[in-house]
């Protein structure tokens, strides 16, 4: 078939950030359905929750303090996340650098504190549903989080190389941003249905 | 929108990022702007070539190589899972028949439903898919093409696996949708459930990916001028399709997992003894489950909203009716589940509430039939195989959908529920909502993708076999099906008298087996010997008929500038193109989400090996795991690797600017 | 139509003691009617579209040629006809919603008095069936064959024990699942007396087809007899060789599974035998009873039910006769 040019695109630019650039919708897709994941865990836990009367079904009441230092870790983290952002929007190597550590540092925090919650929940996975449901929530969100915090920690490897000075590595940044904020947000529904429903009733 | 106006469209508030902050200078390189057609075809083939050699294969990215491996793979998983119907109906052939007995009998079912819905049903909608979004939406490649490539890697490496444990007698057992208790813990000893659930966390792994690729592809990489009402009707179909799956499919992922740690590590979700559920089970996998059919069935009315404007000669009528109605399906899969469980005896209203919007799914679908009727009405069609295929669909397609509209209903559900009835209603949805629009895809897209016709002759003749065969096969279970035979029996008792229908329906069965030898037989046939398509062989409008057939690496020289939904016929004399991009690198283009502005010239990935690893490694993973939960710790160590090899930059023009 | 023209086909087929299609009971009755409503009403639907179908290539002979040269006109009346059959389409689920929302009322209705409770239990494959009473004497368990009095409504609590099983006597009523941890309720009843047969609807393992069950309706007095019959131990072993074959029978693992009323034999995890004889088949219809059949299946359970949880007892000739002799006199 023949062809009629109409069109330039030689003046494009080679990247872009946010919701103009495909990884952006990407990360989003894959946020979207984990996010589904997590609702549907929760949906099973209060699926459970509603059929007995007794809640939490046979064991004390899980120690709250634990995840209660994570979840406020996670919500301060969320302001040098935001920091790093603005500094990859800008492009600027040296604050993303520092920040990249800051933020893997504040990823590896809350992993570890998140070593004391797995005995404070009172329970085994193995004693009953109820167990079970607990350490699935906390170990599903534990998932994500070690992913996050891998994957942080091999961007940060990656901004101090040559390979750094690239419009679309700082892209890769604002996209661990994004999901960062994803895994933080995930979590106060998680930590809700965890410490606080049980004490409902 | 005209053509001309497009560069003026450009100008969005953009930032000048290229020139701010820590960035290595840009390398230019050469652009195809004015470039004579040989030496542009000569770039291009450079630079979007797969590799040679056994590794280079390996390797490849190219959407189009990989969609033709899931369609062969698919195929072949679509064999086997005949096969496997096959032995079981000269099992039921008559009444307490011996060749089989129930051991290999319920592996045989549960193969039977778990390859036709995992490993062939959903791969193949997908695959076409990515064959055809790309070409159709007018890019080079789908995106996240090493994504793309891990995901057949993933969805192989499930098959083999399931029917790896087939062949070693360790094949489920428990049906396709394993119920619990049966297929707890207490009640299935062995590996045999455990084989299931992890098998369903490959596939499904690998249709998210799948569907989040296609999503992208749909939102971002469009052709200059696509807006969202001039998208072709097969790429809205499957843009809907990949929201469903990404909502639909973490439900069965969910549901897979929670039994593979009852079974694995001791938990009790679903054990009504220590404080679980057995129906929370049915609620999690029909919330994945009905939006299933929908998964399948929606590519394939995109199939024939392609289908029928190329033989109707005409735009499809109610383009943004067919839509709306895709949408709609869409969300109201996921309203329906409960009409899997009527009779587990849930409340009264509420059985009520989800007939009704059982019932309404029938609206949108409805309206999808009525716009294709009106299409058609416009002069004689010309007949065929693809359109004959179409036709097939709706004789077909209607019954299982007025079937379907009498399961909606309560208490009629529970006469007829789990038994021959249901098998024929489902078959009538899912063979003549899916297999005959995607048979008629395969003679219709079959020239695009070889290069070659396929044989008229032989197609009209496999249409009839199927046809007749399908309905002696299926139509008669509706019958033995309210005379009282259940589903799952190996076997029955002569006195309840239902051997002569079987007998018939088995043969029915094998007439419409053979039908799919003689269709092998024409793609072979068609492959090498077929006559030369040409480029549009049927006159169609869209733009994957605007490149060569097959299209070569690069799909398009240039990139279509699109100004009508059947560009092809808007535009006769000449297609109007965008230039200006790079040639020596994998330049595609990114445009805005609604009205497709050009925005952004993106580097699509190369080739690699990597995906490949990495399908290895989470594969070995999985497959581990059904022996050991400290397989998830172990197999993170590979997983990590080969996905840091993956992502790594390794300074190819593509990585570097 | 389509249903009346398999009946020529496979004649044989409509016998339907176990068919949706030849209805028993009120509940059975109602649905049957609405099944034939909703098949007459989707075969003249699907004829309509059918004949749409086919209008094209009947009516008219030209085809085509300018693909997007449109007659507005023809599209206008083609807007308007579509959109009227999506209202009649529209018209015609919300009736069916409606139809299928009373009908389920109807049968609602059927067992609000009824007078008689069995408890219906799944196992993996057979059907424990208990008679509630209040009075602890006067509770019956017994297996896989149920009596009912005919003409009365009598309601069936169905649980299970180990996977979900479910209860279906298609030309009495529809099924209802038998699931652990969940009771569930449903009222059947027959209009006259007769032999009405079920089996498992759900899929529950290895012998999920020969699963079956026997609704047996007769008149009052006749059910209260057998109720009263059955309610009595297990008849004395009237010749030497049952004799021998009831003491064999406790000294054998039989016993650690199988209850017999009046004796040693306690067990609770397969079918009550006080009364086998007086049942019509054997391991959940899978075989006719008679002392043949009894001796099969006592000899061979894993090849006439494979899978079945009923293992081998290695007995020789005499043992075998002795234990068949004894059971076939527990009337």
């Amino acid at each position: 078939m023949k062809q009629r040019p109409v069109a330039d695109l030689s003046t494009l630019p080679s990247f872009g950030v946010g919701p103009r650039s495909p990884t952006w919708w990407g990360t989003l897709g894959f946020m979207a359905l984990e996010g589904t994941g997590f609702a549907l865990a929760a949906g099973a836990y209060l699926y459970l929750a509603l059929s007995w009367s007794e809640w939490p079904l046979g064991a004390p009441q899980p120690n709250h303090w634990p995840g209660t230092i994570v979840t406020l870790l996670l919500i301060v983290s969320v302001v040098p996340n935001h920091i790093l952002n603005r500094h990859a929007e800008h492009c600027a190597m040296t604050p993303v650098r520092i920040w990249l550590v800051v933020m893997s540092l504040l990823g590896i925090a809350p992993l570890i504190v998140r070593w004391f919650e797995f005995p404070a929940l009172n329970i085994y996975w193995d004693t009953n549903a109820y167990g079970s449901m607990l350490w699935v929530l906390l170990g599903l969100h534990t998932t994500h989080l070690i992913t996050d915090v891998g994957d942080t920690i091999v961007l940060t490897v990656l901004m101090f190389t040559r390979h750094g000075y690239n419009g679309r590595r700082f892209g890769d940044v604002g996209d661990n941003v994004f999901y960062w904020d994803f895994v933080v947000l995930t979590w106060i529904p998680i930590y809700l249905l965890i410490y606080w429903v049980p004490r409902l009733g | 929108m005209s053509s001309a106006d497009l560069t003026s469209e450009r100008d969005l508030p953009q930032r000048d990022t290229a020139g701010k902050g820590d960035l290595a200078p840009e390398r230019d390189g050469p652009r195809d702007t004015g470039m004579d057609d040989a030496s542009l075809q000569r770039w291009l083939t450079q630079t979007w070539r797969t590799p040679s050699g056994i590794v280079g294969a390996l390797s490849s990215v190219d959407h189009k190589i990989v969609a033709r491996r899931y369609l062969i793979t698919a195929f072949v998983f679509l064999c086997l899972g005949g096969l496997n119907a096959v032995a079981m109906r000269i099992q039921l052939s008559g009444p307490r028949r011996g060749l089989i007995g129930p051991d290999l009998y319920n592996q045989l079912f549960t193969m039977h439903g778990v390859t036709m819905m995992f490993l062939f049903a959903v791969p193949i909608v997908q695959a076409t898919g990515i064959y055809l979004v790309p070409l159709m939406v007018g890019t080079r490649n789908i995106a996240f093409p090493r994504l793309n490539a891990f995901s057949y890697w993933i969805y192989v490496s499930g098959g083999i696996f399931a029917w790896v444990s087939f062949a070693l007698s360790m094949a489920p057992d428990v049906g396709w949708f394993a119920y619990v208790p049966l297929s707890g813990p207490e009640f299935a000893p062995g590996k045999r459930a455990d084989v299931w659930a992890q098998m369903i966390t490959y596939t499904e792994v690998s249709s998210l990916a799948v569907a989040v690729a296609t999503i992208v592809t749909v939102l971002k990489q469009r052709a200059p001028g696509m807006s969202l009402d001039k998208i072709p009707l097969y790429v809205w179909a499957m843009l809907v399709t990949s929201f469903v799956v990404v909502f639909a499919m973490p439900a069965v992922m969910i549901t897979s997992t929670f039994l593979i740690l009852d079974r694995l590590v001791g938990t009790h979700i679903f054990n009504p003894a220590e404080g679980g559920d057995a129906l929370l089970f049915q609620h999690l996998f029909w919330f994945f489950g009905h939006p299933e059919v929908y998964i399948i069935f929606l590519p394939a009315t995109g199939m024939v909203s392609a289908i029928i404007p190329a033989f109707a000669r005409r735009p499809i009528f109610g383009h943004l009716g067919l839509v709306l109605s895709l949408i709609a399906v869409g969300f109201l899969s996921f309203g329906l589940w409960v009409h899997h469980m009527f009779a587990t005896g849930l409340p009264k209203l509420g059985a009520s509430f989800f007939t009704a919007s059982s019932m309404m799914i029938a609206i949108p679908n409805g309206l999808q039939i009525f716009c294709w009727l009106a299409t058609l009405w416009d002069g004689r069609p010309v007949i065929r195989t693809p359109l004959l295929f179409v036709f097939g669909f709706f004789f077909i397609f209607v019954i299982g959908g007025l079937t379907g509209v009498m399961l909606a209903s309560v208490p009629l559900d529970l006469q007829v529920h789990d038994t021959y009835f249901v098998v024929a209603h489902f078959h009538y949805v899912l063979i003549g909502g899916s297999v005959f629009p995607l048979l008629g895809a395969a003679y219709f897209w079959f020239p695009k993708i070889t290069g070659r016709m396929m044989s008229e002759a032989l197609g009209r003749l496999h249409f009839w076999l199927a046809f007749i065969g399908f309905n002696a096969a299926f139509f008669p279970m509706h019958i033995v099906g309210l005379w009282g035979m259940p589903r799952r029996v190996y076997t029955y008792p002569a006195e309840l008298g239902w051997g002569n229908i079987n007998l018939f329906i088995t043969a029915g069965a094998a007439l419409f087996f053979l039908s799919f030898v003689l269709f092998t037989f024409n793609l072979v046939h068609g492959a090498m010997r077929g006559v030369p398509a040409g480029d549009n062989p049927w006159d169609a409008g869209t733009l994957e008929w605007a490149t060569s057939s097959p299209p070569p690496s690069y799909n398009f020289a240039r990139i279509p500038v699109v100004s009508h939904v059947e560009p092809l016929w808007a535009e006769r004399e000449a297609m109007p193109v965008a230039t200006g991009l790079r040639v020596d690198a994998r330049e595609l283009l990114i445009s805005t989400v609604a009205e497709a502005r050009p925005d952004i010239r993106e580097k699509s990935a190369t080739p690699s090996i990597w995906p490949l690893l990495a399908a290895v490694a989470v594969g070995a993973t999985f497959l581990y795991s059904i022996f050991t939960p400290w397989a998830i710790v172990w197999g993170a160590v590979p997983i990590a690797v080969t996905l840091i090899g993956w992502f790594w930059p390794k300074g190819d023009p593509e990585d570097e600017e | 139509m389509a249903s009346a023209m398999a009946c020529v086909l496979f004649l044989q087929g409509c016998a339907g003691w176990q068919s949706a299609l030849d209805p028993k009971g009120p509940a059975a009755s109602e649905l049957a009617w609405l099944i034939w409503f909703f098949t007459g009403l989707c075969a003249a639907v699907w004829v309509l579209v059918m004949i749409a179908l086919a209008a094209p290539l009947v009516l008219r002979s030209r085809q085509r040629t300018e693909p997007l040269v449109l007659d507005a006109g023809a599209d206008d009346r083609k807007f308007r006809v579509v959109v009227a059959a999506l209202g009649v389409t529209a018209l015609i689920l919300i009736g069916l919603t409606l139809l299928s929302f009373f009908a389920n009322r109807t049968l609602a209705a059927i067992g609000s008095d009824a007078a008689l409770t069995i408890r219906v239990t799944g196992h993996q494959w057979w059907w424990e069936v208990r008679y509630e009473n209040a009075q602890p004497n006067r509770i019956l368990t017994t297996a896989n064959e149920i009596h009912i009095p005919a003409g009365e409504p009598v309601r069936l609590i169905v649980t299970s024990t180990d996977v979900i099983h479910s209860f279906w006597i298609p030309s009495l009523a529809g099924k209802l699942d038998l699931i652990p941890g969940h009771m569930n309720v449903l009222d059947i009843e027959a209009n006259k007396p007769g032999i009405y047969r079920g089996q498992c609807a759900e899929f529950c393992g290895a012998q999920h087809a020969n699963m079956g069950t026997f609704i047996v309706a007769e008149p009052r007095p006749k059910f209260d007899a057998w109720l009263n019959e059955q309610l009595q131990p297990a008849a004395a072993p009237t010749s030497g060789e049952a004799k021998a074959g009831g003491d064999l029978f406790v000294k054998r693992p039989c016993v650690m599974c199988h209850r017999i009323g009046g004796t040693r034999a306690g067990g609770t995890v397969a079918p009550d035998l006080t009364h086998i004889a007086s049942r019509q088949t054997l391991a959940a219809g899978t075989l006719t009873m008679s002392r043949g059949n009894l001796a099969a299946w006592i000899a061979d359970p894993q090849g006439i039910k494979p899978g079945a949880h009923m293992p081998v007892v290695s007995l020789n000739g005499d043992e075998l006769n002795a234990i068949v002799a004894y059971l076939e006199g527990l009337r």
